[in-house]
């Protein structure tokens, strides 16, 4: 960017996770065949009206809670009006001026340094039907998105990288994961992010043009449209030009943003009261409550893995990562006893499972006393560490009990001593000349001698025991 | 010779004539067809209804308003029937869920016989703003009954039906309720469920009876109104009806008279008959007092504005993209929009359109829908004011008796005053009904209006009651 800043601010919907849709009694479900989660309401048939979901705003006011904002006593919902084939009432029920919460702020730590990314406002509304442009130009839709739940979460133009933005939405998503609202999917839509981005000389008071980034379907997707688009408008600049008030949509295959044809955007949406809903009231009883219930948040419980259980930052900070994988570290701490390697196999052998298996915690398949009992056979030095990771990962492919591998696949570890000796016997009588180099001075070379003997026994021997008999028997 | 179906409490009792009772008011409604009063019946249905209540007395069942025959306004849904709000739009729609109101009255042994002509999309004033041709009014054929809910008015009006349902945005009960020489109450906005009631302004709509009496009138608000799930502006008022039915009025009440209501513009046989009602009103016993309401000017102002503005968001769905009527030679998606709308709605429909549209843009959102909702709040103020010093108010439901077909058709202007005395209640949401009091020298029906608090629907029925009664009504 050299001698340019951007400034950079997010408007990020998420699907919030209802039983049913924010208005009428359809099941909030992805995934369905298409337009068969719907009825007379959500359709926007004539004579139907909308009755507000309460779990909409419940779940609305965890997440505002959560990031610190004022949730209002009353707010109002409006009608936002525009056409198109998905919007079946030719309105979406949205919240205009008086939004649900305001203020709040989510803190993010981006290449070591910590910044703190204002929030504006969360309102309530509801989702569109999906629009899919078929092949032949015609266009297909499907209605059973209309009316399911969202919460819009508008930042202050407070990010200036794309990495920031990427960092931000990282932690949006790890907190409506956390706090059980939103599933977090941007590829199935259900957290999506519209990005308002401008440029302007470094040390310059005024902002440049702000143009709007649309159409990103993951958060590397938002990363690289704003690094397109940042990098575009400093072109523009640079070259002489100004930036004109638009609407990009990011082609994520192409890597590039093309302006949105006219016809789509609609400038006047013609807000008004919505008269078919009452006012929001959140009684203050009802928002102490949750405050209450409120789950650990994730800054609080990383901050908590520190001091309580004397782990590193980075470590903590990776283990607070999900909600799932806290709560799994956690109960395995308490389980082994042994908070320190329980943040090891979690953070190590339970996140690269995970990974390799594109799966998350909850459907982990080894329970925490099954993994604690693994942590305790090589506590008390039945099993290797490396082959207790073995069998952890034979408990994966096979789904049997660490006991049958064990016993099944000779993981077990030997500290017969006279058993050992016998193998360390063998290995030095094999290798003579690096017996001599070695006491003649070349120190290093015990460890071949270990790794050899522990070779030779396939894994099984203490290394430990098998340590000190070379020792014992190269002095 | 005209047919007549019995009494409805005649039916009640002799709940075995019912069968024969429906065909009685189907040949009824086929004699009087000339009037275009009904748009689609429901014979079929209403048969098995007929039997159905029928048997269920037999087993000894509740059923509040057994024996009556309802005729409901094309744009209040009933399942698996047409709504066609009287618009080519909808012409051949078909609702796929029964209104709140209509089921409750159904559950209560109510017999619907057919749906009724109206206003498109309850927009008018007169009945001719409608796909069906005009409904006539039964005195005089030359003229309108009034509207937009024309074809119930003449329905009850013209002992086709024991009462029927229309739907009151700005008057459209209780004007054609005067000009046919009914009775048409404004329930209290949120008594009664609008769910199924095609909107047109969310905030003022209202689904409201017709009968020949308040007793009945009464009768059909307990039932079809109260707290319904599918509405959140449905109020939790306690809805019952008593067996007794309405009580006669046991106090004496401080009766308000306008004077705003009885200057120009009003047609002096109706002045008239406001003052010889409401000193026969004193005569009984009660008091009369002067009042003012003066926003009450500004009302028919405010309602255009935020009546239109509401229905032009309400009548977005109709787009030819789903279901209804689609302008079939468009190609693209906005020429789907414009031509299938442009040929769906009618004139009046698309003016209302356009200038709510309008009074929501950008720019002049401040200037007309902002100042509206401000000077909407003084008509309320007004009113509360008033019934701090009176229990009702009596005043002309119209200026004017039933004008000629055609006569104010292409003077829209003309047309909206004629709900200058009606929708001063809708805007402050309070109760309001017509009751016949009175004819002019053509012989042409004279309403006048009561209305009352928030939630006083009981007591301006009583207060109808009175009125019916000075006039040997009943
Ligand atoms: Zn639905």
């Amino acid at each position: 960017m050299g001698e340019y800043e951007a400034v950079i601010g997010l408007e990020v919907h998420a699907q919030l996770m209802t039983e049913t849709k924010a208005f009428c009694t359809c099941p909030n479900r992805y995934g369905a065949p298409p337009n068969t989660l719907v009825c007379p309401v959500c359709l926007g048939m004539p004579g139907i009206l909308p009755v507000l979901n309460r779990a909409m705003l419940e779940q609305a006011m965890k997440l505002a809670l959560a990031v610190g904002a004022t949730v209002h006593p009353r707010s109002k919902f409006d009608r936002k009006n525009y056409f198109y084939p998905d919007l079946p009432k030719g309105y979406q029920i949205s919240q205009y001026d008086e939004p649900f919460s305001t203020g709040g702020s989510i803190e993010l730590k981006v290449d070591g340094h910590r910044k703190s990314i204002r929030i504006r406002r969360i309102h309530l509304e509801e989702d569109a039907g999906k629009s899919m442009h078929q092949a032949d130009g015609s266009t297909i839709v499907d209605m059973n998105r209309c009316g399911v739940p969202l919460v819009e979460i508008v930042s202050e133009p407070d990010m200036s990288t794309p990495a920031e933005a990427r960092a931000y939405l990282n932690e949006i998503r790890r907190l409506v994961r956390w706090l059980d609202v939103c599933d977090g999917n941007m590829e199935e839509g259900s957290l999506r992010c519209d990005a308002n981005v401008s440029v302007h000389r470094k040390g310059s008071e005024a902002f440049g043009i702000a143009t709007e980034v649309k159409n990103m379907n993951s958060i590397r997707g938002v990363e690289r449209a704003l690094a397109y688009e940042i990098e575009r408008q400093i072109g523009v600049v640079e070259g002489g030009g100004t930036i004109t008030r638009q609407t990009l949509l990011w082609d994520e295959t192409e890597e590039i943003a093309r302006p949105m044809r006219r016809k789509e955007s609609s400038d006047d949406y013609r807000y008004f009261p919505e008269p078919d809903l009452v006012e929001v009231v959140v009684p203050s009883e009802w928002a102490e409550r949750i405050s209450r219930d409120l789950v650990e948040l994730p800054r609080a419980r990383c901050m908590r893995f520190c001091q309580e259980y004397g782990l590193a930052e980075a470590t903590a900070e990776v283990l607070a990562g999900e909600r799932g994988v806290a709560d799994y570290f956690e109960a395995l701490a308490k389980e082994s006893g042994d908070p320190r390697r329980a943040a090891n196999w979690v953070q190590g052998d339970v996140l690269r499972i995970l990974k390799e298996r594109n799966c998350d915690i909850a459907s982990f398949p080894v329970s925490v006393s099954d993994l604690a009992g693994l942590m305790n056979e090589v506590e008390t030095a039945r099993l290797s560490l490396s082959g207790a990771k073995k069998v952890l990962d034979r408990m994966i492919e096979t789904g049997r009990s660490p006991e049958s591998i064990i016993e099944q696949e000779g993981f077990a570890q030997t500290s017969d001593a006279r058993e050992i000796e016998e193998v360390a016997r063998e290995i030095l009588a094999k290798f003579p000349s690096e017996v001599i180099k070695y006491k003649s001075g070349k120190k290093n070379l015990f460890g071949f001698f270990v790794g050899e003997t522990m070779k030779a026994t396939k894994g099984q021997a203490n290394p430990k025991v098998a340590s000190e008999i070379l020792q014992r028997l190269l002095s | 010779m005209t047919l007549k179906i019995p009494p409805h409490q005649h039916l009640k009792n002799h709940p075995e004539e019912l069968p024969s009772a429906v065909e009685t008011c189907l040949q009824a409604i086929e004699q009087a067809k000339p009037l275009n009063a009904f748009v689609h019946l429901l014979a079929d249905r209403a048969r098995h209804k007929a039997v159905e209540v029928a048997q269920a007395t037999g087993q000894g069942e509740e059923l509040p308003l057994r024996g009556m025959i309802l005729a409901v306004k094309d744009n209040i849904a009933i399942e698996g029937t047409s709504l066609s709000c009287a618009s080519r739009i909808l012409k051949d729609f078909k609702s796929l869920f029964t209104a709140t109101a209509v089921a409750r009255l159904e559950k209560a042994g109510a017999i619907i016989i057919g749906k009724t002509n109206l206003d498109e999309f309850a927009m008018g004033s007169s009945c001719e703003n409608t796909i069906f041709g005009p409904t006539h009014h039964p005195l005089d054929w030359e003229r309108v009954p009034g509207g937009s809910s024309g074809g119930s008015a003449v329905a009850v009006a013209a002992g086709l039906v024991h009462a029927a349902l229309g739907s009151d945005t700005g008057g459209s009960v209780r004007q054609p309720a005067a000009f046919c020489g009914v009775v048409g109450l404004k329930p209290t906005y949120g008594r009664v469920s609008r769910y199924g009631l095609v909107a047109f302004g969310s905030s003022l709509d209202q689904i409201a009876p017709f009968a020949t009496n308040c007793q009945d009138a009464f009768a059909v608000l307990c039932i079809m109104g109260g707290k319904d799930e599918h509405d959140s502006t449905s109020a939790a008022y306690p809805m019952s009806y008593p067996t007794e039915g309405l009580k006669p009025l046991g106090e004496k009440l401080r009766i308000g008279l306008p004077k705003e209501y009885l200057e120009e513009g009003l047609q002096a046989e109706i002045a008239e008959v406001v003052l010889q009602v409401a000193r026969g009103l004193e005569k009984a016993g009660h008091d009369l007092v002067e009042i003012s309401l003066p926003y009450s000017k500004l009302a028919v102002g405010v309602y255009y504005i935020l009546a239109t503005a509401e229905a032009s968001s309400n009548l977005a769905r109709y787009d030819g993209a789903r279901y209804g009527f689609r302008e079939h030679s468009a190609e693209s998606l906005q020429d789907i929009y414009t031509h299938s709308r442009a040929g769906g709605f009618g004139r009046e429909v698309r003016r209302r359109i356009m200038l709510g549209t309008y009074v929501l843009s950008a720019g002049y959102y401040d200037a007309y829908y902002k100042k509206a909702q401000r000077v909407r709040r003084l008509v309320l103020g007004d009113f509360l004011d008033a019934f701090g010093k009176v229990d009702v108010i009596l005043a002309p439901t119209t200026p004017t008796t039933a004008f000629k077909i055609g006569e104010k058709i292409d003077d829209p202007l003309a047309m909206y005053l004629s709900d200058v005395y009606t929708t001063p209640a809708n805007l402050a949401g309070i109760p309001a009904v017509s009751v016949p009091a009175g004819k002019d020298t053509k012989r042409l029906p004279i309403g006048v209006q009561i209305m009352g608090p928030h939630f006083s629907d009981e007591l301006i029925l009583q207060v109808g009651c009175d009125i019916e009664r000075l006039h040997g009504r009943i």
